[in-house]
């Protein structure tokens, strides 16, 4: 085992003792990090992009400019914006918060549209036939029915992020992504492939954990594949 | 002539789309599969050209074994005519027509040229050639589609439920243009459909399927209406055989009315046609 | 705000403009590892993605969905970062080999999974008419599934390149050069001036880059498919 994962000049790929030794204080303490840093942002992102997919679903005129917005946004490489704000708001989480925040609201805006425009007419019309109003018939009716569209930009965000927070260690804050640094540093793969098994494996989790709740959230689409639409934001990231 | 000499098409999960067939397809006439869905008549329609191989038997055209032959090459001398029509969406009209020619290496001002005498001939305005199909109505793409099957001049036209996608009035009026065209051109058709009363319009012979891919009767359809091989033919036909009977016997003595009249007259009638064939298909 | 003029007037200093630290060069490497990964992408993942996209029947058709659609996930959660660092790490060939590694293993997946997607979204029935007509597989794939899939791979070239571009910044961190150089030398010597012109560079790069795939769907896309995608 030791022998195979030894690379050229015989420092091998992993050292179990080195994680041993490390475990409690480093490697927890930026697993915390990370997931604050990766959470905070989906969670305000959902917040912001919500009310704003279903004010431009009802005002159709707001949205192509909307669109190219967030289209600019999901351009701009994170470590520019971290760059740019630690002008701002210095070396603190919020550097790092406000640019993931405002890529998982690049990601969702649309999955919220077009989970909204994935709304059959038909559906919508009866609904309005026997007597709902707009405010409830978008609770009850069109949000349901948008679940697995919006998840699926959810998911996409979120394990977006996730890898992302990591390239903040450029400049000094980037949960796991600061065991990437100091493998650099010490030119000591160990932590290196620690950070990366570790930020896939909870990308990984999260993923499923999404997955879950939206199978609990619309148990009339379990017997159904994914739908054509929800396949497309999760191949292309939504980035239509 | 194409020929079915105990045709039998097992798919591997042991279905049979088509079970030993036999059917001699006359050359220059309209032949009609009909029969309810999974009686294996588009199955049968798609062995002529190689979409689908046999299990068993040998499909020939004018002797020769398609086997034989190979696809591309095949296909390339047989016209094909889908529903929904299967036109390029990323290509304008013309070059949809002049698909084949292309791919027969024509010169590009000559296929181009061969697309809009076309055109004309299945009577589309000409100022659309330049459209998209995405911008011509279903009644229009249909006909798009049967211009781009005759574009490299087959002797042989497939036409799967060609006119099934559209309305009653625009489906009773592509037919009867098409049975004037076909007087023109008398290519050897084949010609699948689900609606008995597009088969007794259309075909000169008919052939009746029944689920399983068996032959039920292949006969014309004189013969079909005054003698039902069996009751599931007598059953496909529906209660109304005697009007249907009747129908088809009027428009027989119109049609030999109309080829003594002028072309003039002839379209009068095709226009006179057109409300009584749109209210009995409504009536189904 | 004062940074960020202090920023602005970092591009107006004449030693920008030239020499190994200017401008033009760092443009020209970033642009050059860009390039260089993007063409490997390409021929990687376009050919792949096409040919498993028309690949409609049998098992390959069962395994290969599974396989590109995973990919697509899987390379999201990638830290392209700590692998950039592990390959400077584990290999020892020359200095483009480790940059290489991560931006084309970022790259491939959403270029594969978009050409998948795109020409397995062609209708059935187009298919069934393009091969009844007698079109070869090549003639399929290249006269009409390509041409129809094309704003989805247009789609997934853009994703592509703006990783590329993206991720190309970090290529200094391991001692390249490129726009990432003001980010990493800037942090480095504390002077918050270069780092935010690099990080300016870098965003308008890729807004760029952005807007020259967004021309390039105008007039590659035929107008008859981009009918069809605002009709459906």
């Amino acid at each position: 085992m030791y022998a195979a994962l030894a690379i050229g000049d015989g420092e091998p790929l992993i050292r179990w003792d080195w994680i041993a030794r490390n475990w409690d204080d480093d490697i927890l303490e930026s697993l915390k990090e990370h997931l604050i840093l990766s959470f905070t942002p989906i969670l305000l992102g959902f917040l912001i992009a919500l009310p704003l997919g279903i004010a431009c679903a009802r005002w159709r005129r707001f949205y192509p400019p909307v669109l190219a917005v967030t289209s600019v946004l999901y351009a701009l490489p994170a470590i520019a914006l971290f760059v740019v704000l630690v002008a701002f708001t210095g070396l603190t989480y919020t550097t790092v918060i406000i640019p993931l925040t405002l890529y998982t609201l690049s990601v969702l805006v649309p999955s919220v549209v077009d989970g909204l425009g994935s709304v059959p007419d038909h559906v919508r019309k009866s609904a309005t036939a026997m007597g709902f109003g707009e405010t409830r018939r978008m609770v009850q009716v069109e949000l349901p029915i948008a679940v697995p569209v919006v998840m699926a930009g959810l998911r996409v965000a979120t394990v977006s992020n996730i890898s992302l927070v990591s390239v903040g260690a450029m400049i000094g804050i980037g949960g796991l992504g600061e065991l990437f640094t100091d493998g650099l540093r010490r030119d000591f793969p160990t932590p290196l492939v620690v950070g990366i098994v570790l930020i896939i494996a909870l990308a990984f989790v999260s993923d499923m954990v999404l997955l879950l709740i939206q199978r609990l959230l619309t148990p009339w689409e379990r017997t159904r594949g994914a739908s054509k639409r929800e396949k497309e934001v999760l191949a292309t990231g939504g980035a239509a | 002539m194409i020929t079915f000499e105990g045709v039998t098409k097992r798919y591997p999960d042991g279905t049979v789309a088509v079970d030993t067939l036999d059917l001699e397809i006359p050359a220059g006439r309209i032949t009609v599969l009909v029969g309810p869905s999974g009686c294996g008549k588009t199955t049968s329609l798609r062995m002529i050209n190689r979409m689908v191989d046999a299990t068993e038997g040998v499909v020939a055209v004018d002797g020769k074994n398609v086997r034989e032959i190979d696809p591309p090459t095949l296909r390339r001398g047989i016209g094909y005519v889908i529903q929904q029509a299967g036109l390029f969406p990323h290509r304008t009209i013309v070059d949809n027509i002049a698909t084949v020619p292309f791919l027969l290496g024509w010169d590009k001002k000559k296929a181009r040229a061969r697309s809009h005498e076309l055109m004309e001939r299945v009577g589309l305005d000409p100022k659309l050639a330049k459209r998209y199909p995405a911008q011509l109505s279903g009644g229009q793409q249909q006909r798009v589609g049967v211009a781009r099957a005759l574009a490299a001049d087959p002797p042989i036209m497939l036409m799967d439920e060609p006119f099934s996608a559209v309305d009653p009035i625009v489906r009773a009026s592509l037919q009867d243009e098409f049975l004037r065209l076909q007087n023109d051109l008398e290519k050897t058709i084949v010609f699948v459909t689900h609606d008995i009363d597009e088969a007794i319009k259309l075909g000169h012979k008919i052939a009746v399927f029944q689920v399983g891919g068996k032959l039920a009767q292949y006969a014309t359809p004189e013969e079909i209406l005054d003698a039902p091989a069996d009751d599931f033919v007598r059953d496909f036909l529906g209660g109304e055989r005697g009007i249907k009977r009747l129908r088809f016997f009027q428009e027989l003595d119109a049609e030999e009315a109309a080829e003594q009249a002028t072309e003039q007259a002839a379209e009068q009638r095709a226009a006179a046609d057109r409300p009584e064939a749109g209210s009995t298909a409504a009536e189904r | 705000m004062n940074a960020i003029l202090n920023a602005l007037e970092w591009f107006g200093r004449s030693e920008q403009w030239s020499g190994v630290d200017g401008i033009p060069n760092r443009l020209l490497e970033h642009l050059w590892y860009s390039l260089l990964a993007f063409a490997l992408t390409v021929l990687i993942a376009l050919p792949l993605g096409l040919l498993l996209g028309h690949v409609r029947q049998g098992r390959l058709a069962a395994v290969s969905g599974f396989v590109v659609t995973s990919s697509a996930n899987a390379a999201r959660a990638l830290p392209t970062l700590g692998l950039l660092i592990l390959a400077v790490i584990l290999t020892s060939a020359g200095d483009l080999v480790p940059i290489l590694i991560p931006l084309v293993v970022l790259a491939v997946p959403p270029v594969l999974v978009n050409a998948y997607a795109g020409v397995q979204q062609v209708e059935p029935g187009l298919r069934d008419a393009a091969e009844g007509m007698g079109m070869t597989a090549p003639q399929v794939i290249l006269r009409l599934e390509l041409p129809v899939a094309l704003p989805l791979v247009l789609l997934g070239l853009r994703t592509a390149a703006i990783q590329i571009v993206s991720t190309a910044t970090l290529a200094a961190y391991v001692g390249l050069g490129g726009f990432g150089r003001y980010i990493v030398d800037g942090y480095a010597r504390q002077e918050y001036d270069r780092m935010a012109g690099g990080a300016i560079l870098v965003a308008v790069l890729a807004v760029v880059i952005q807007l020259v795939f967004t021309a390039l769907r105008r007039f590659v896309v035929s107008p008859g498919t981009r009918l069809q995608y605002a009709g459906s």
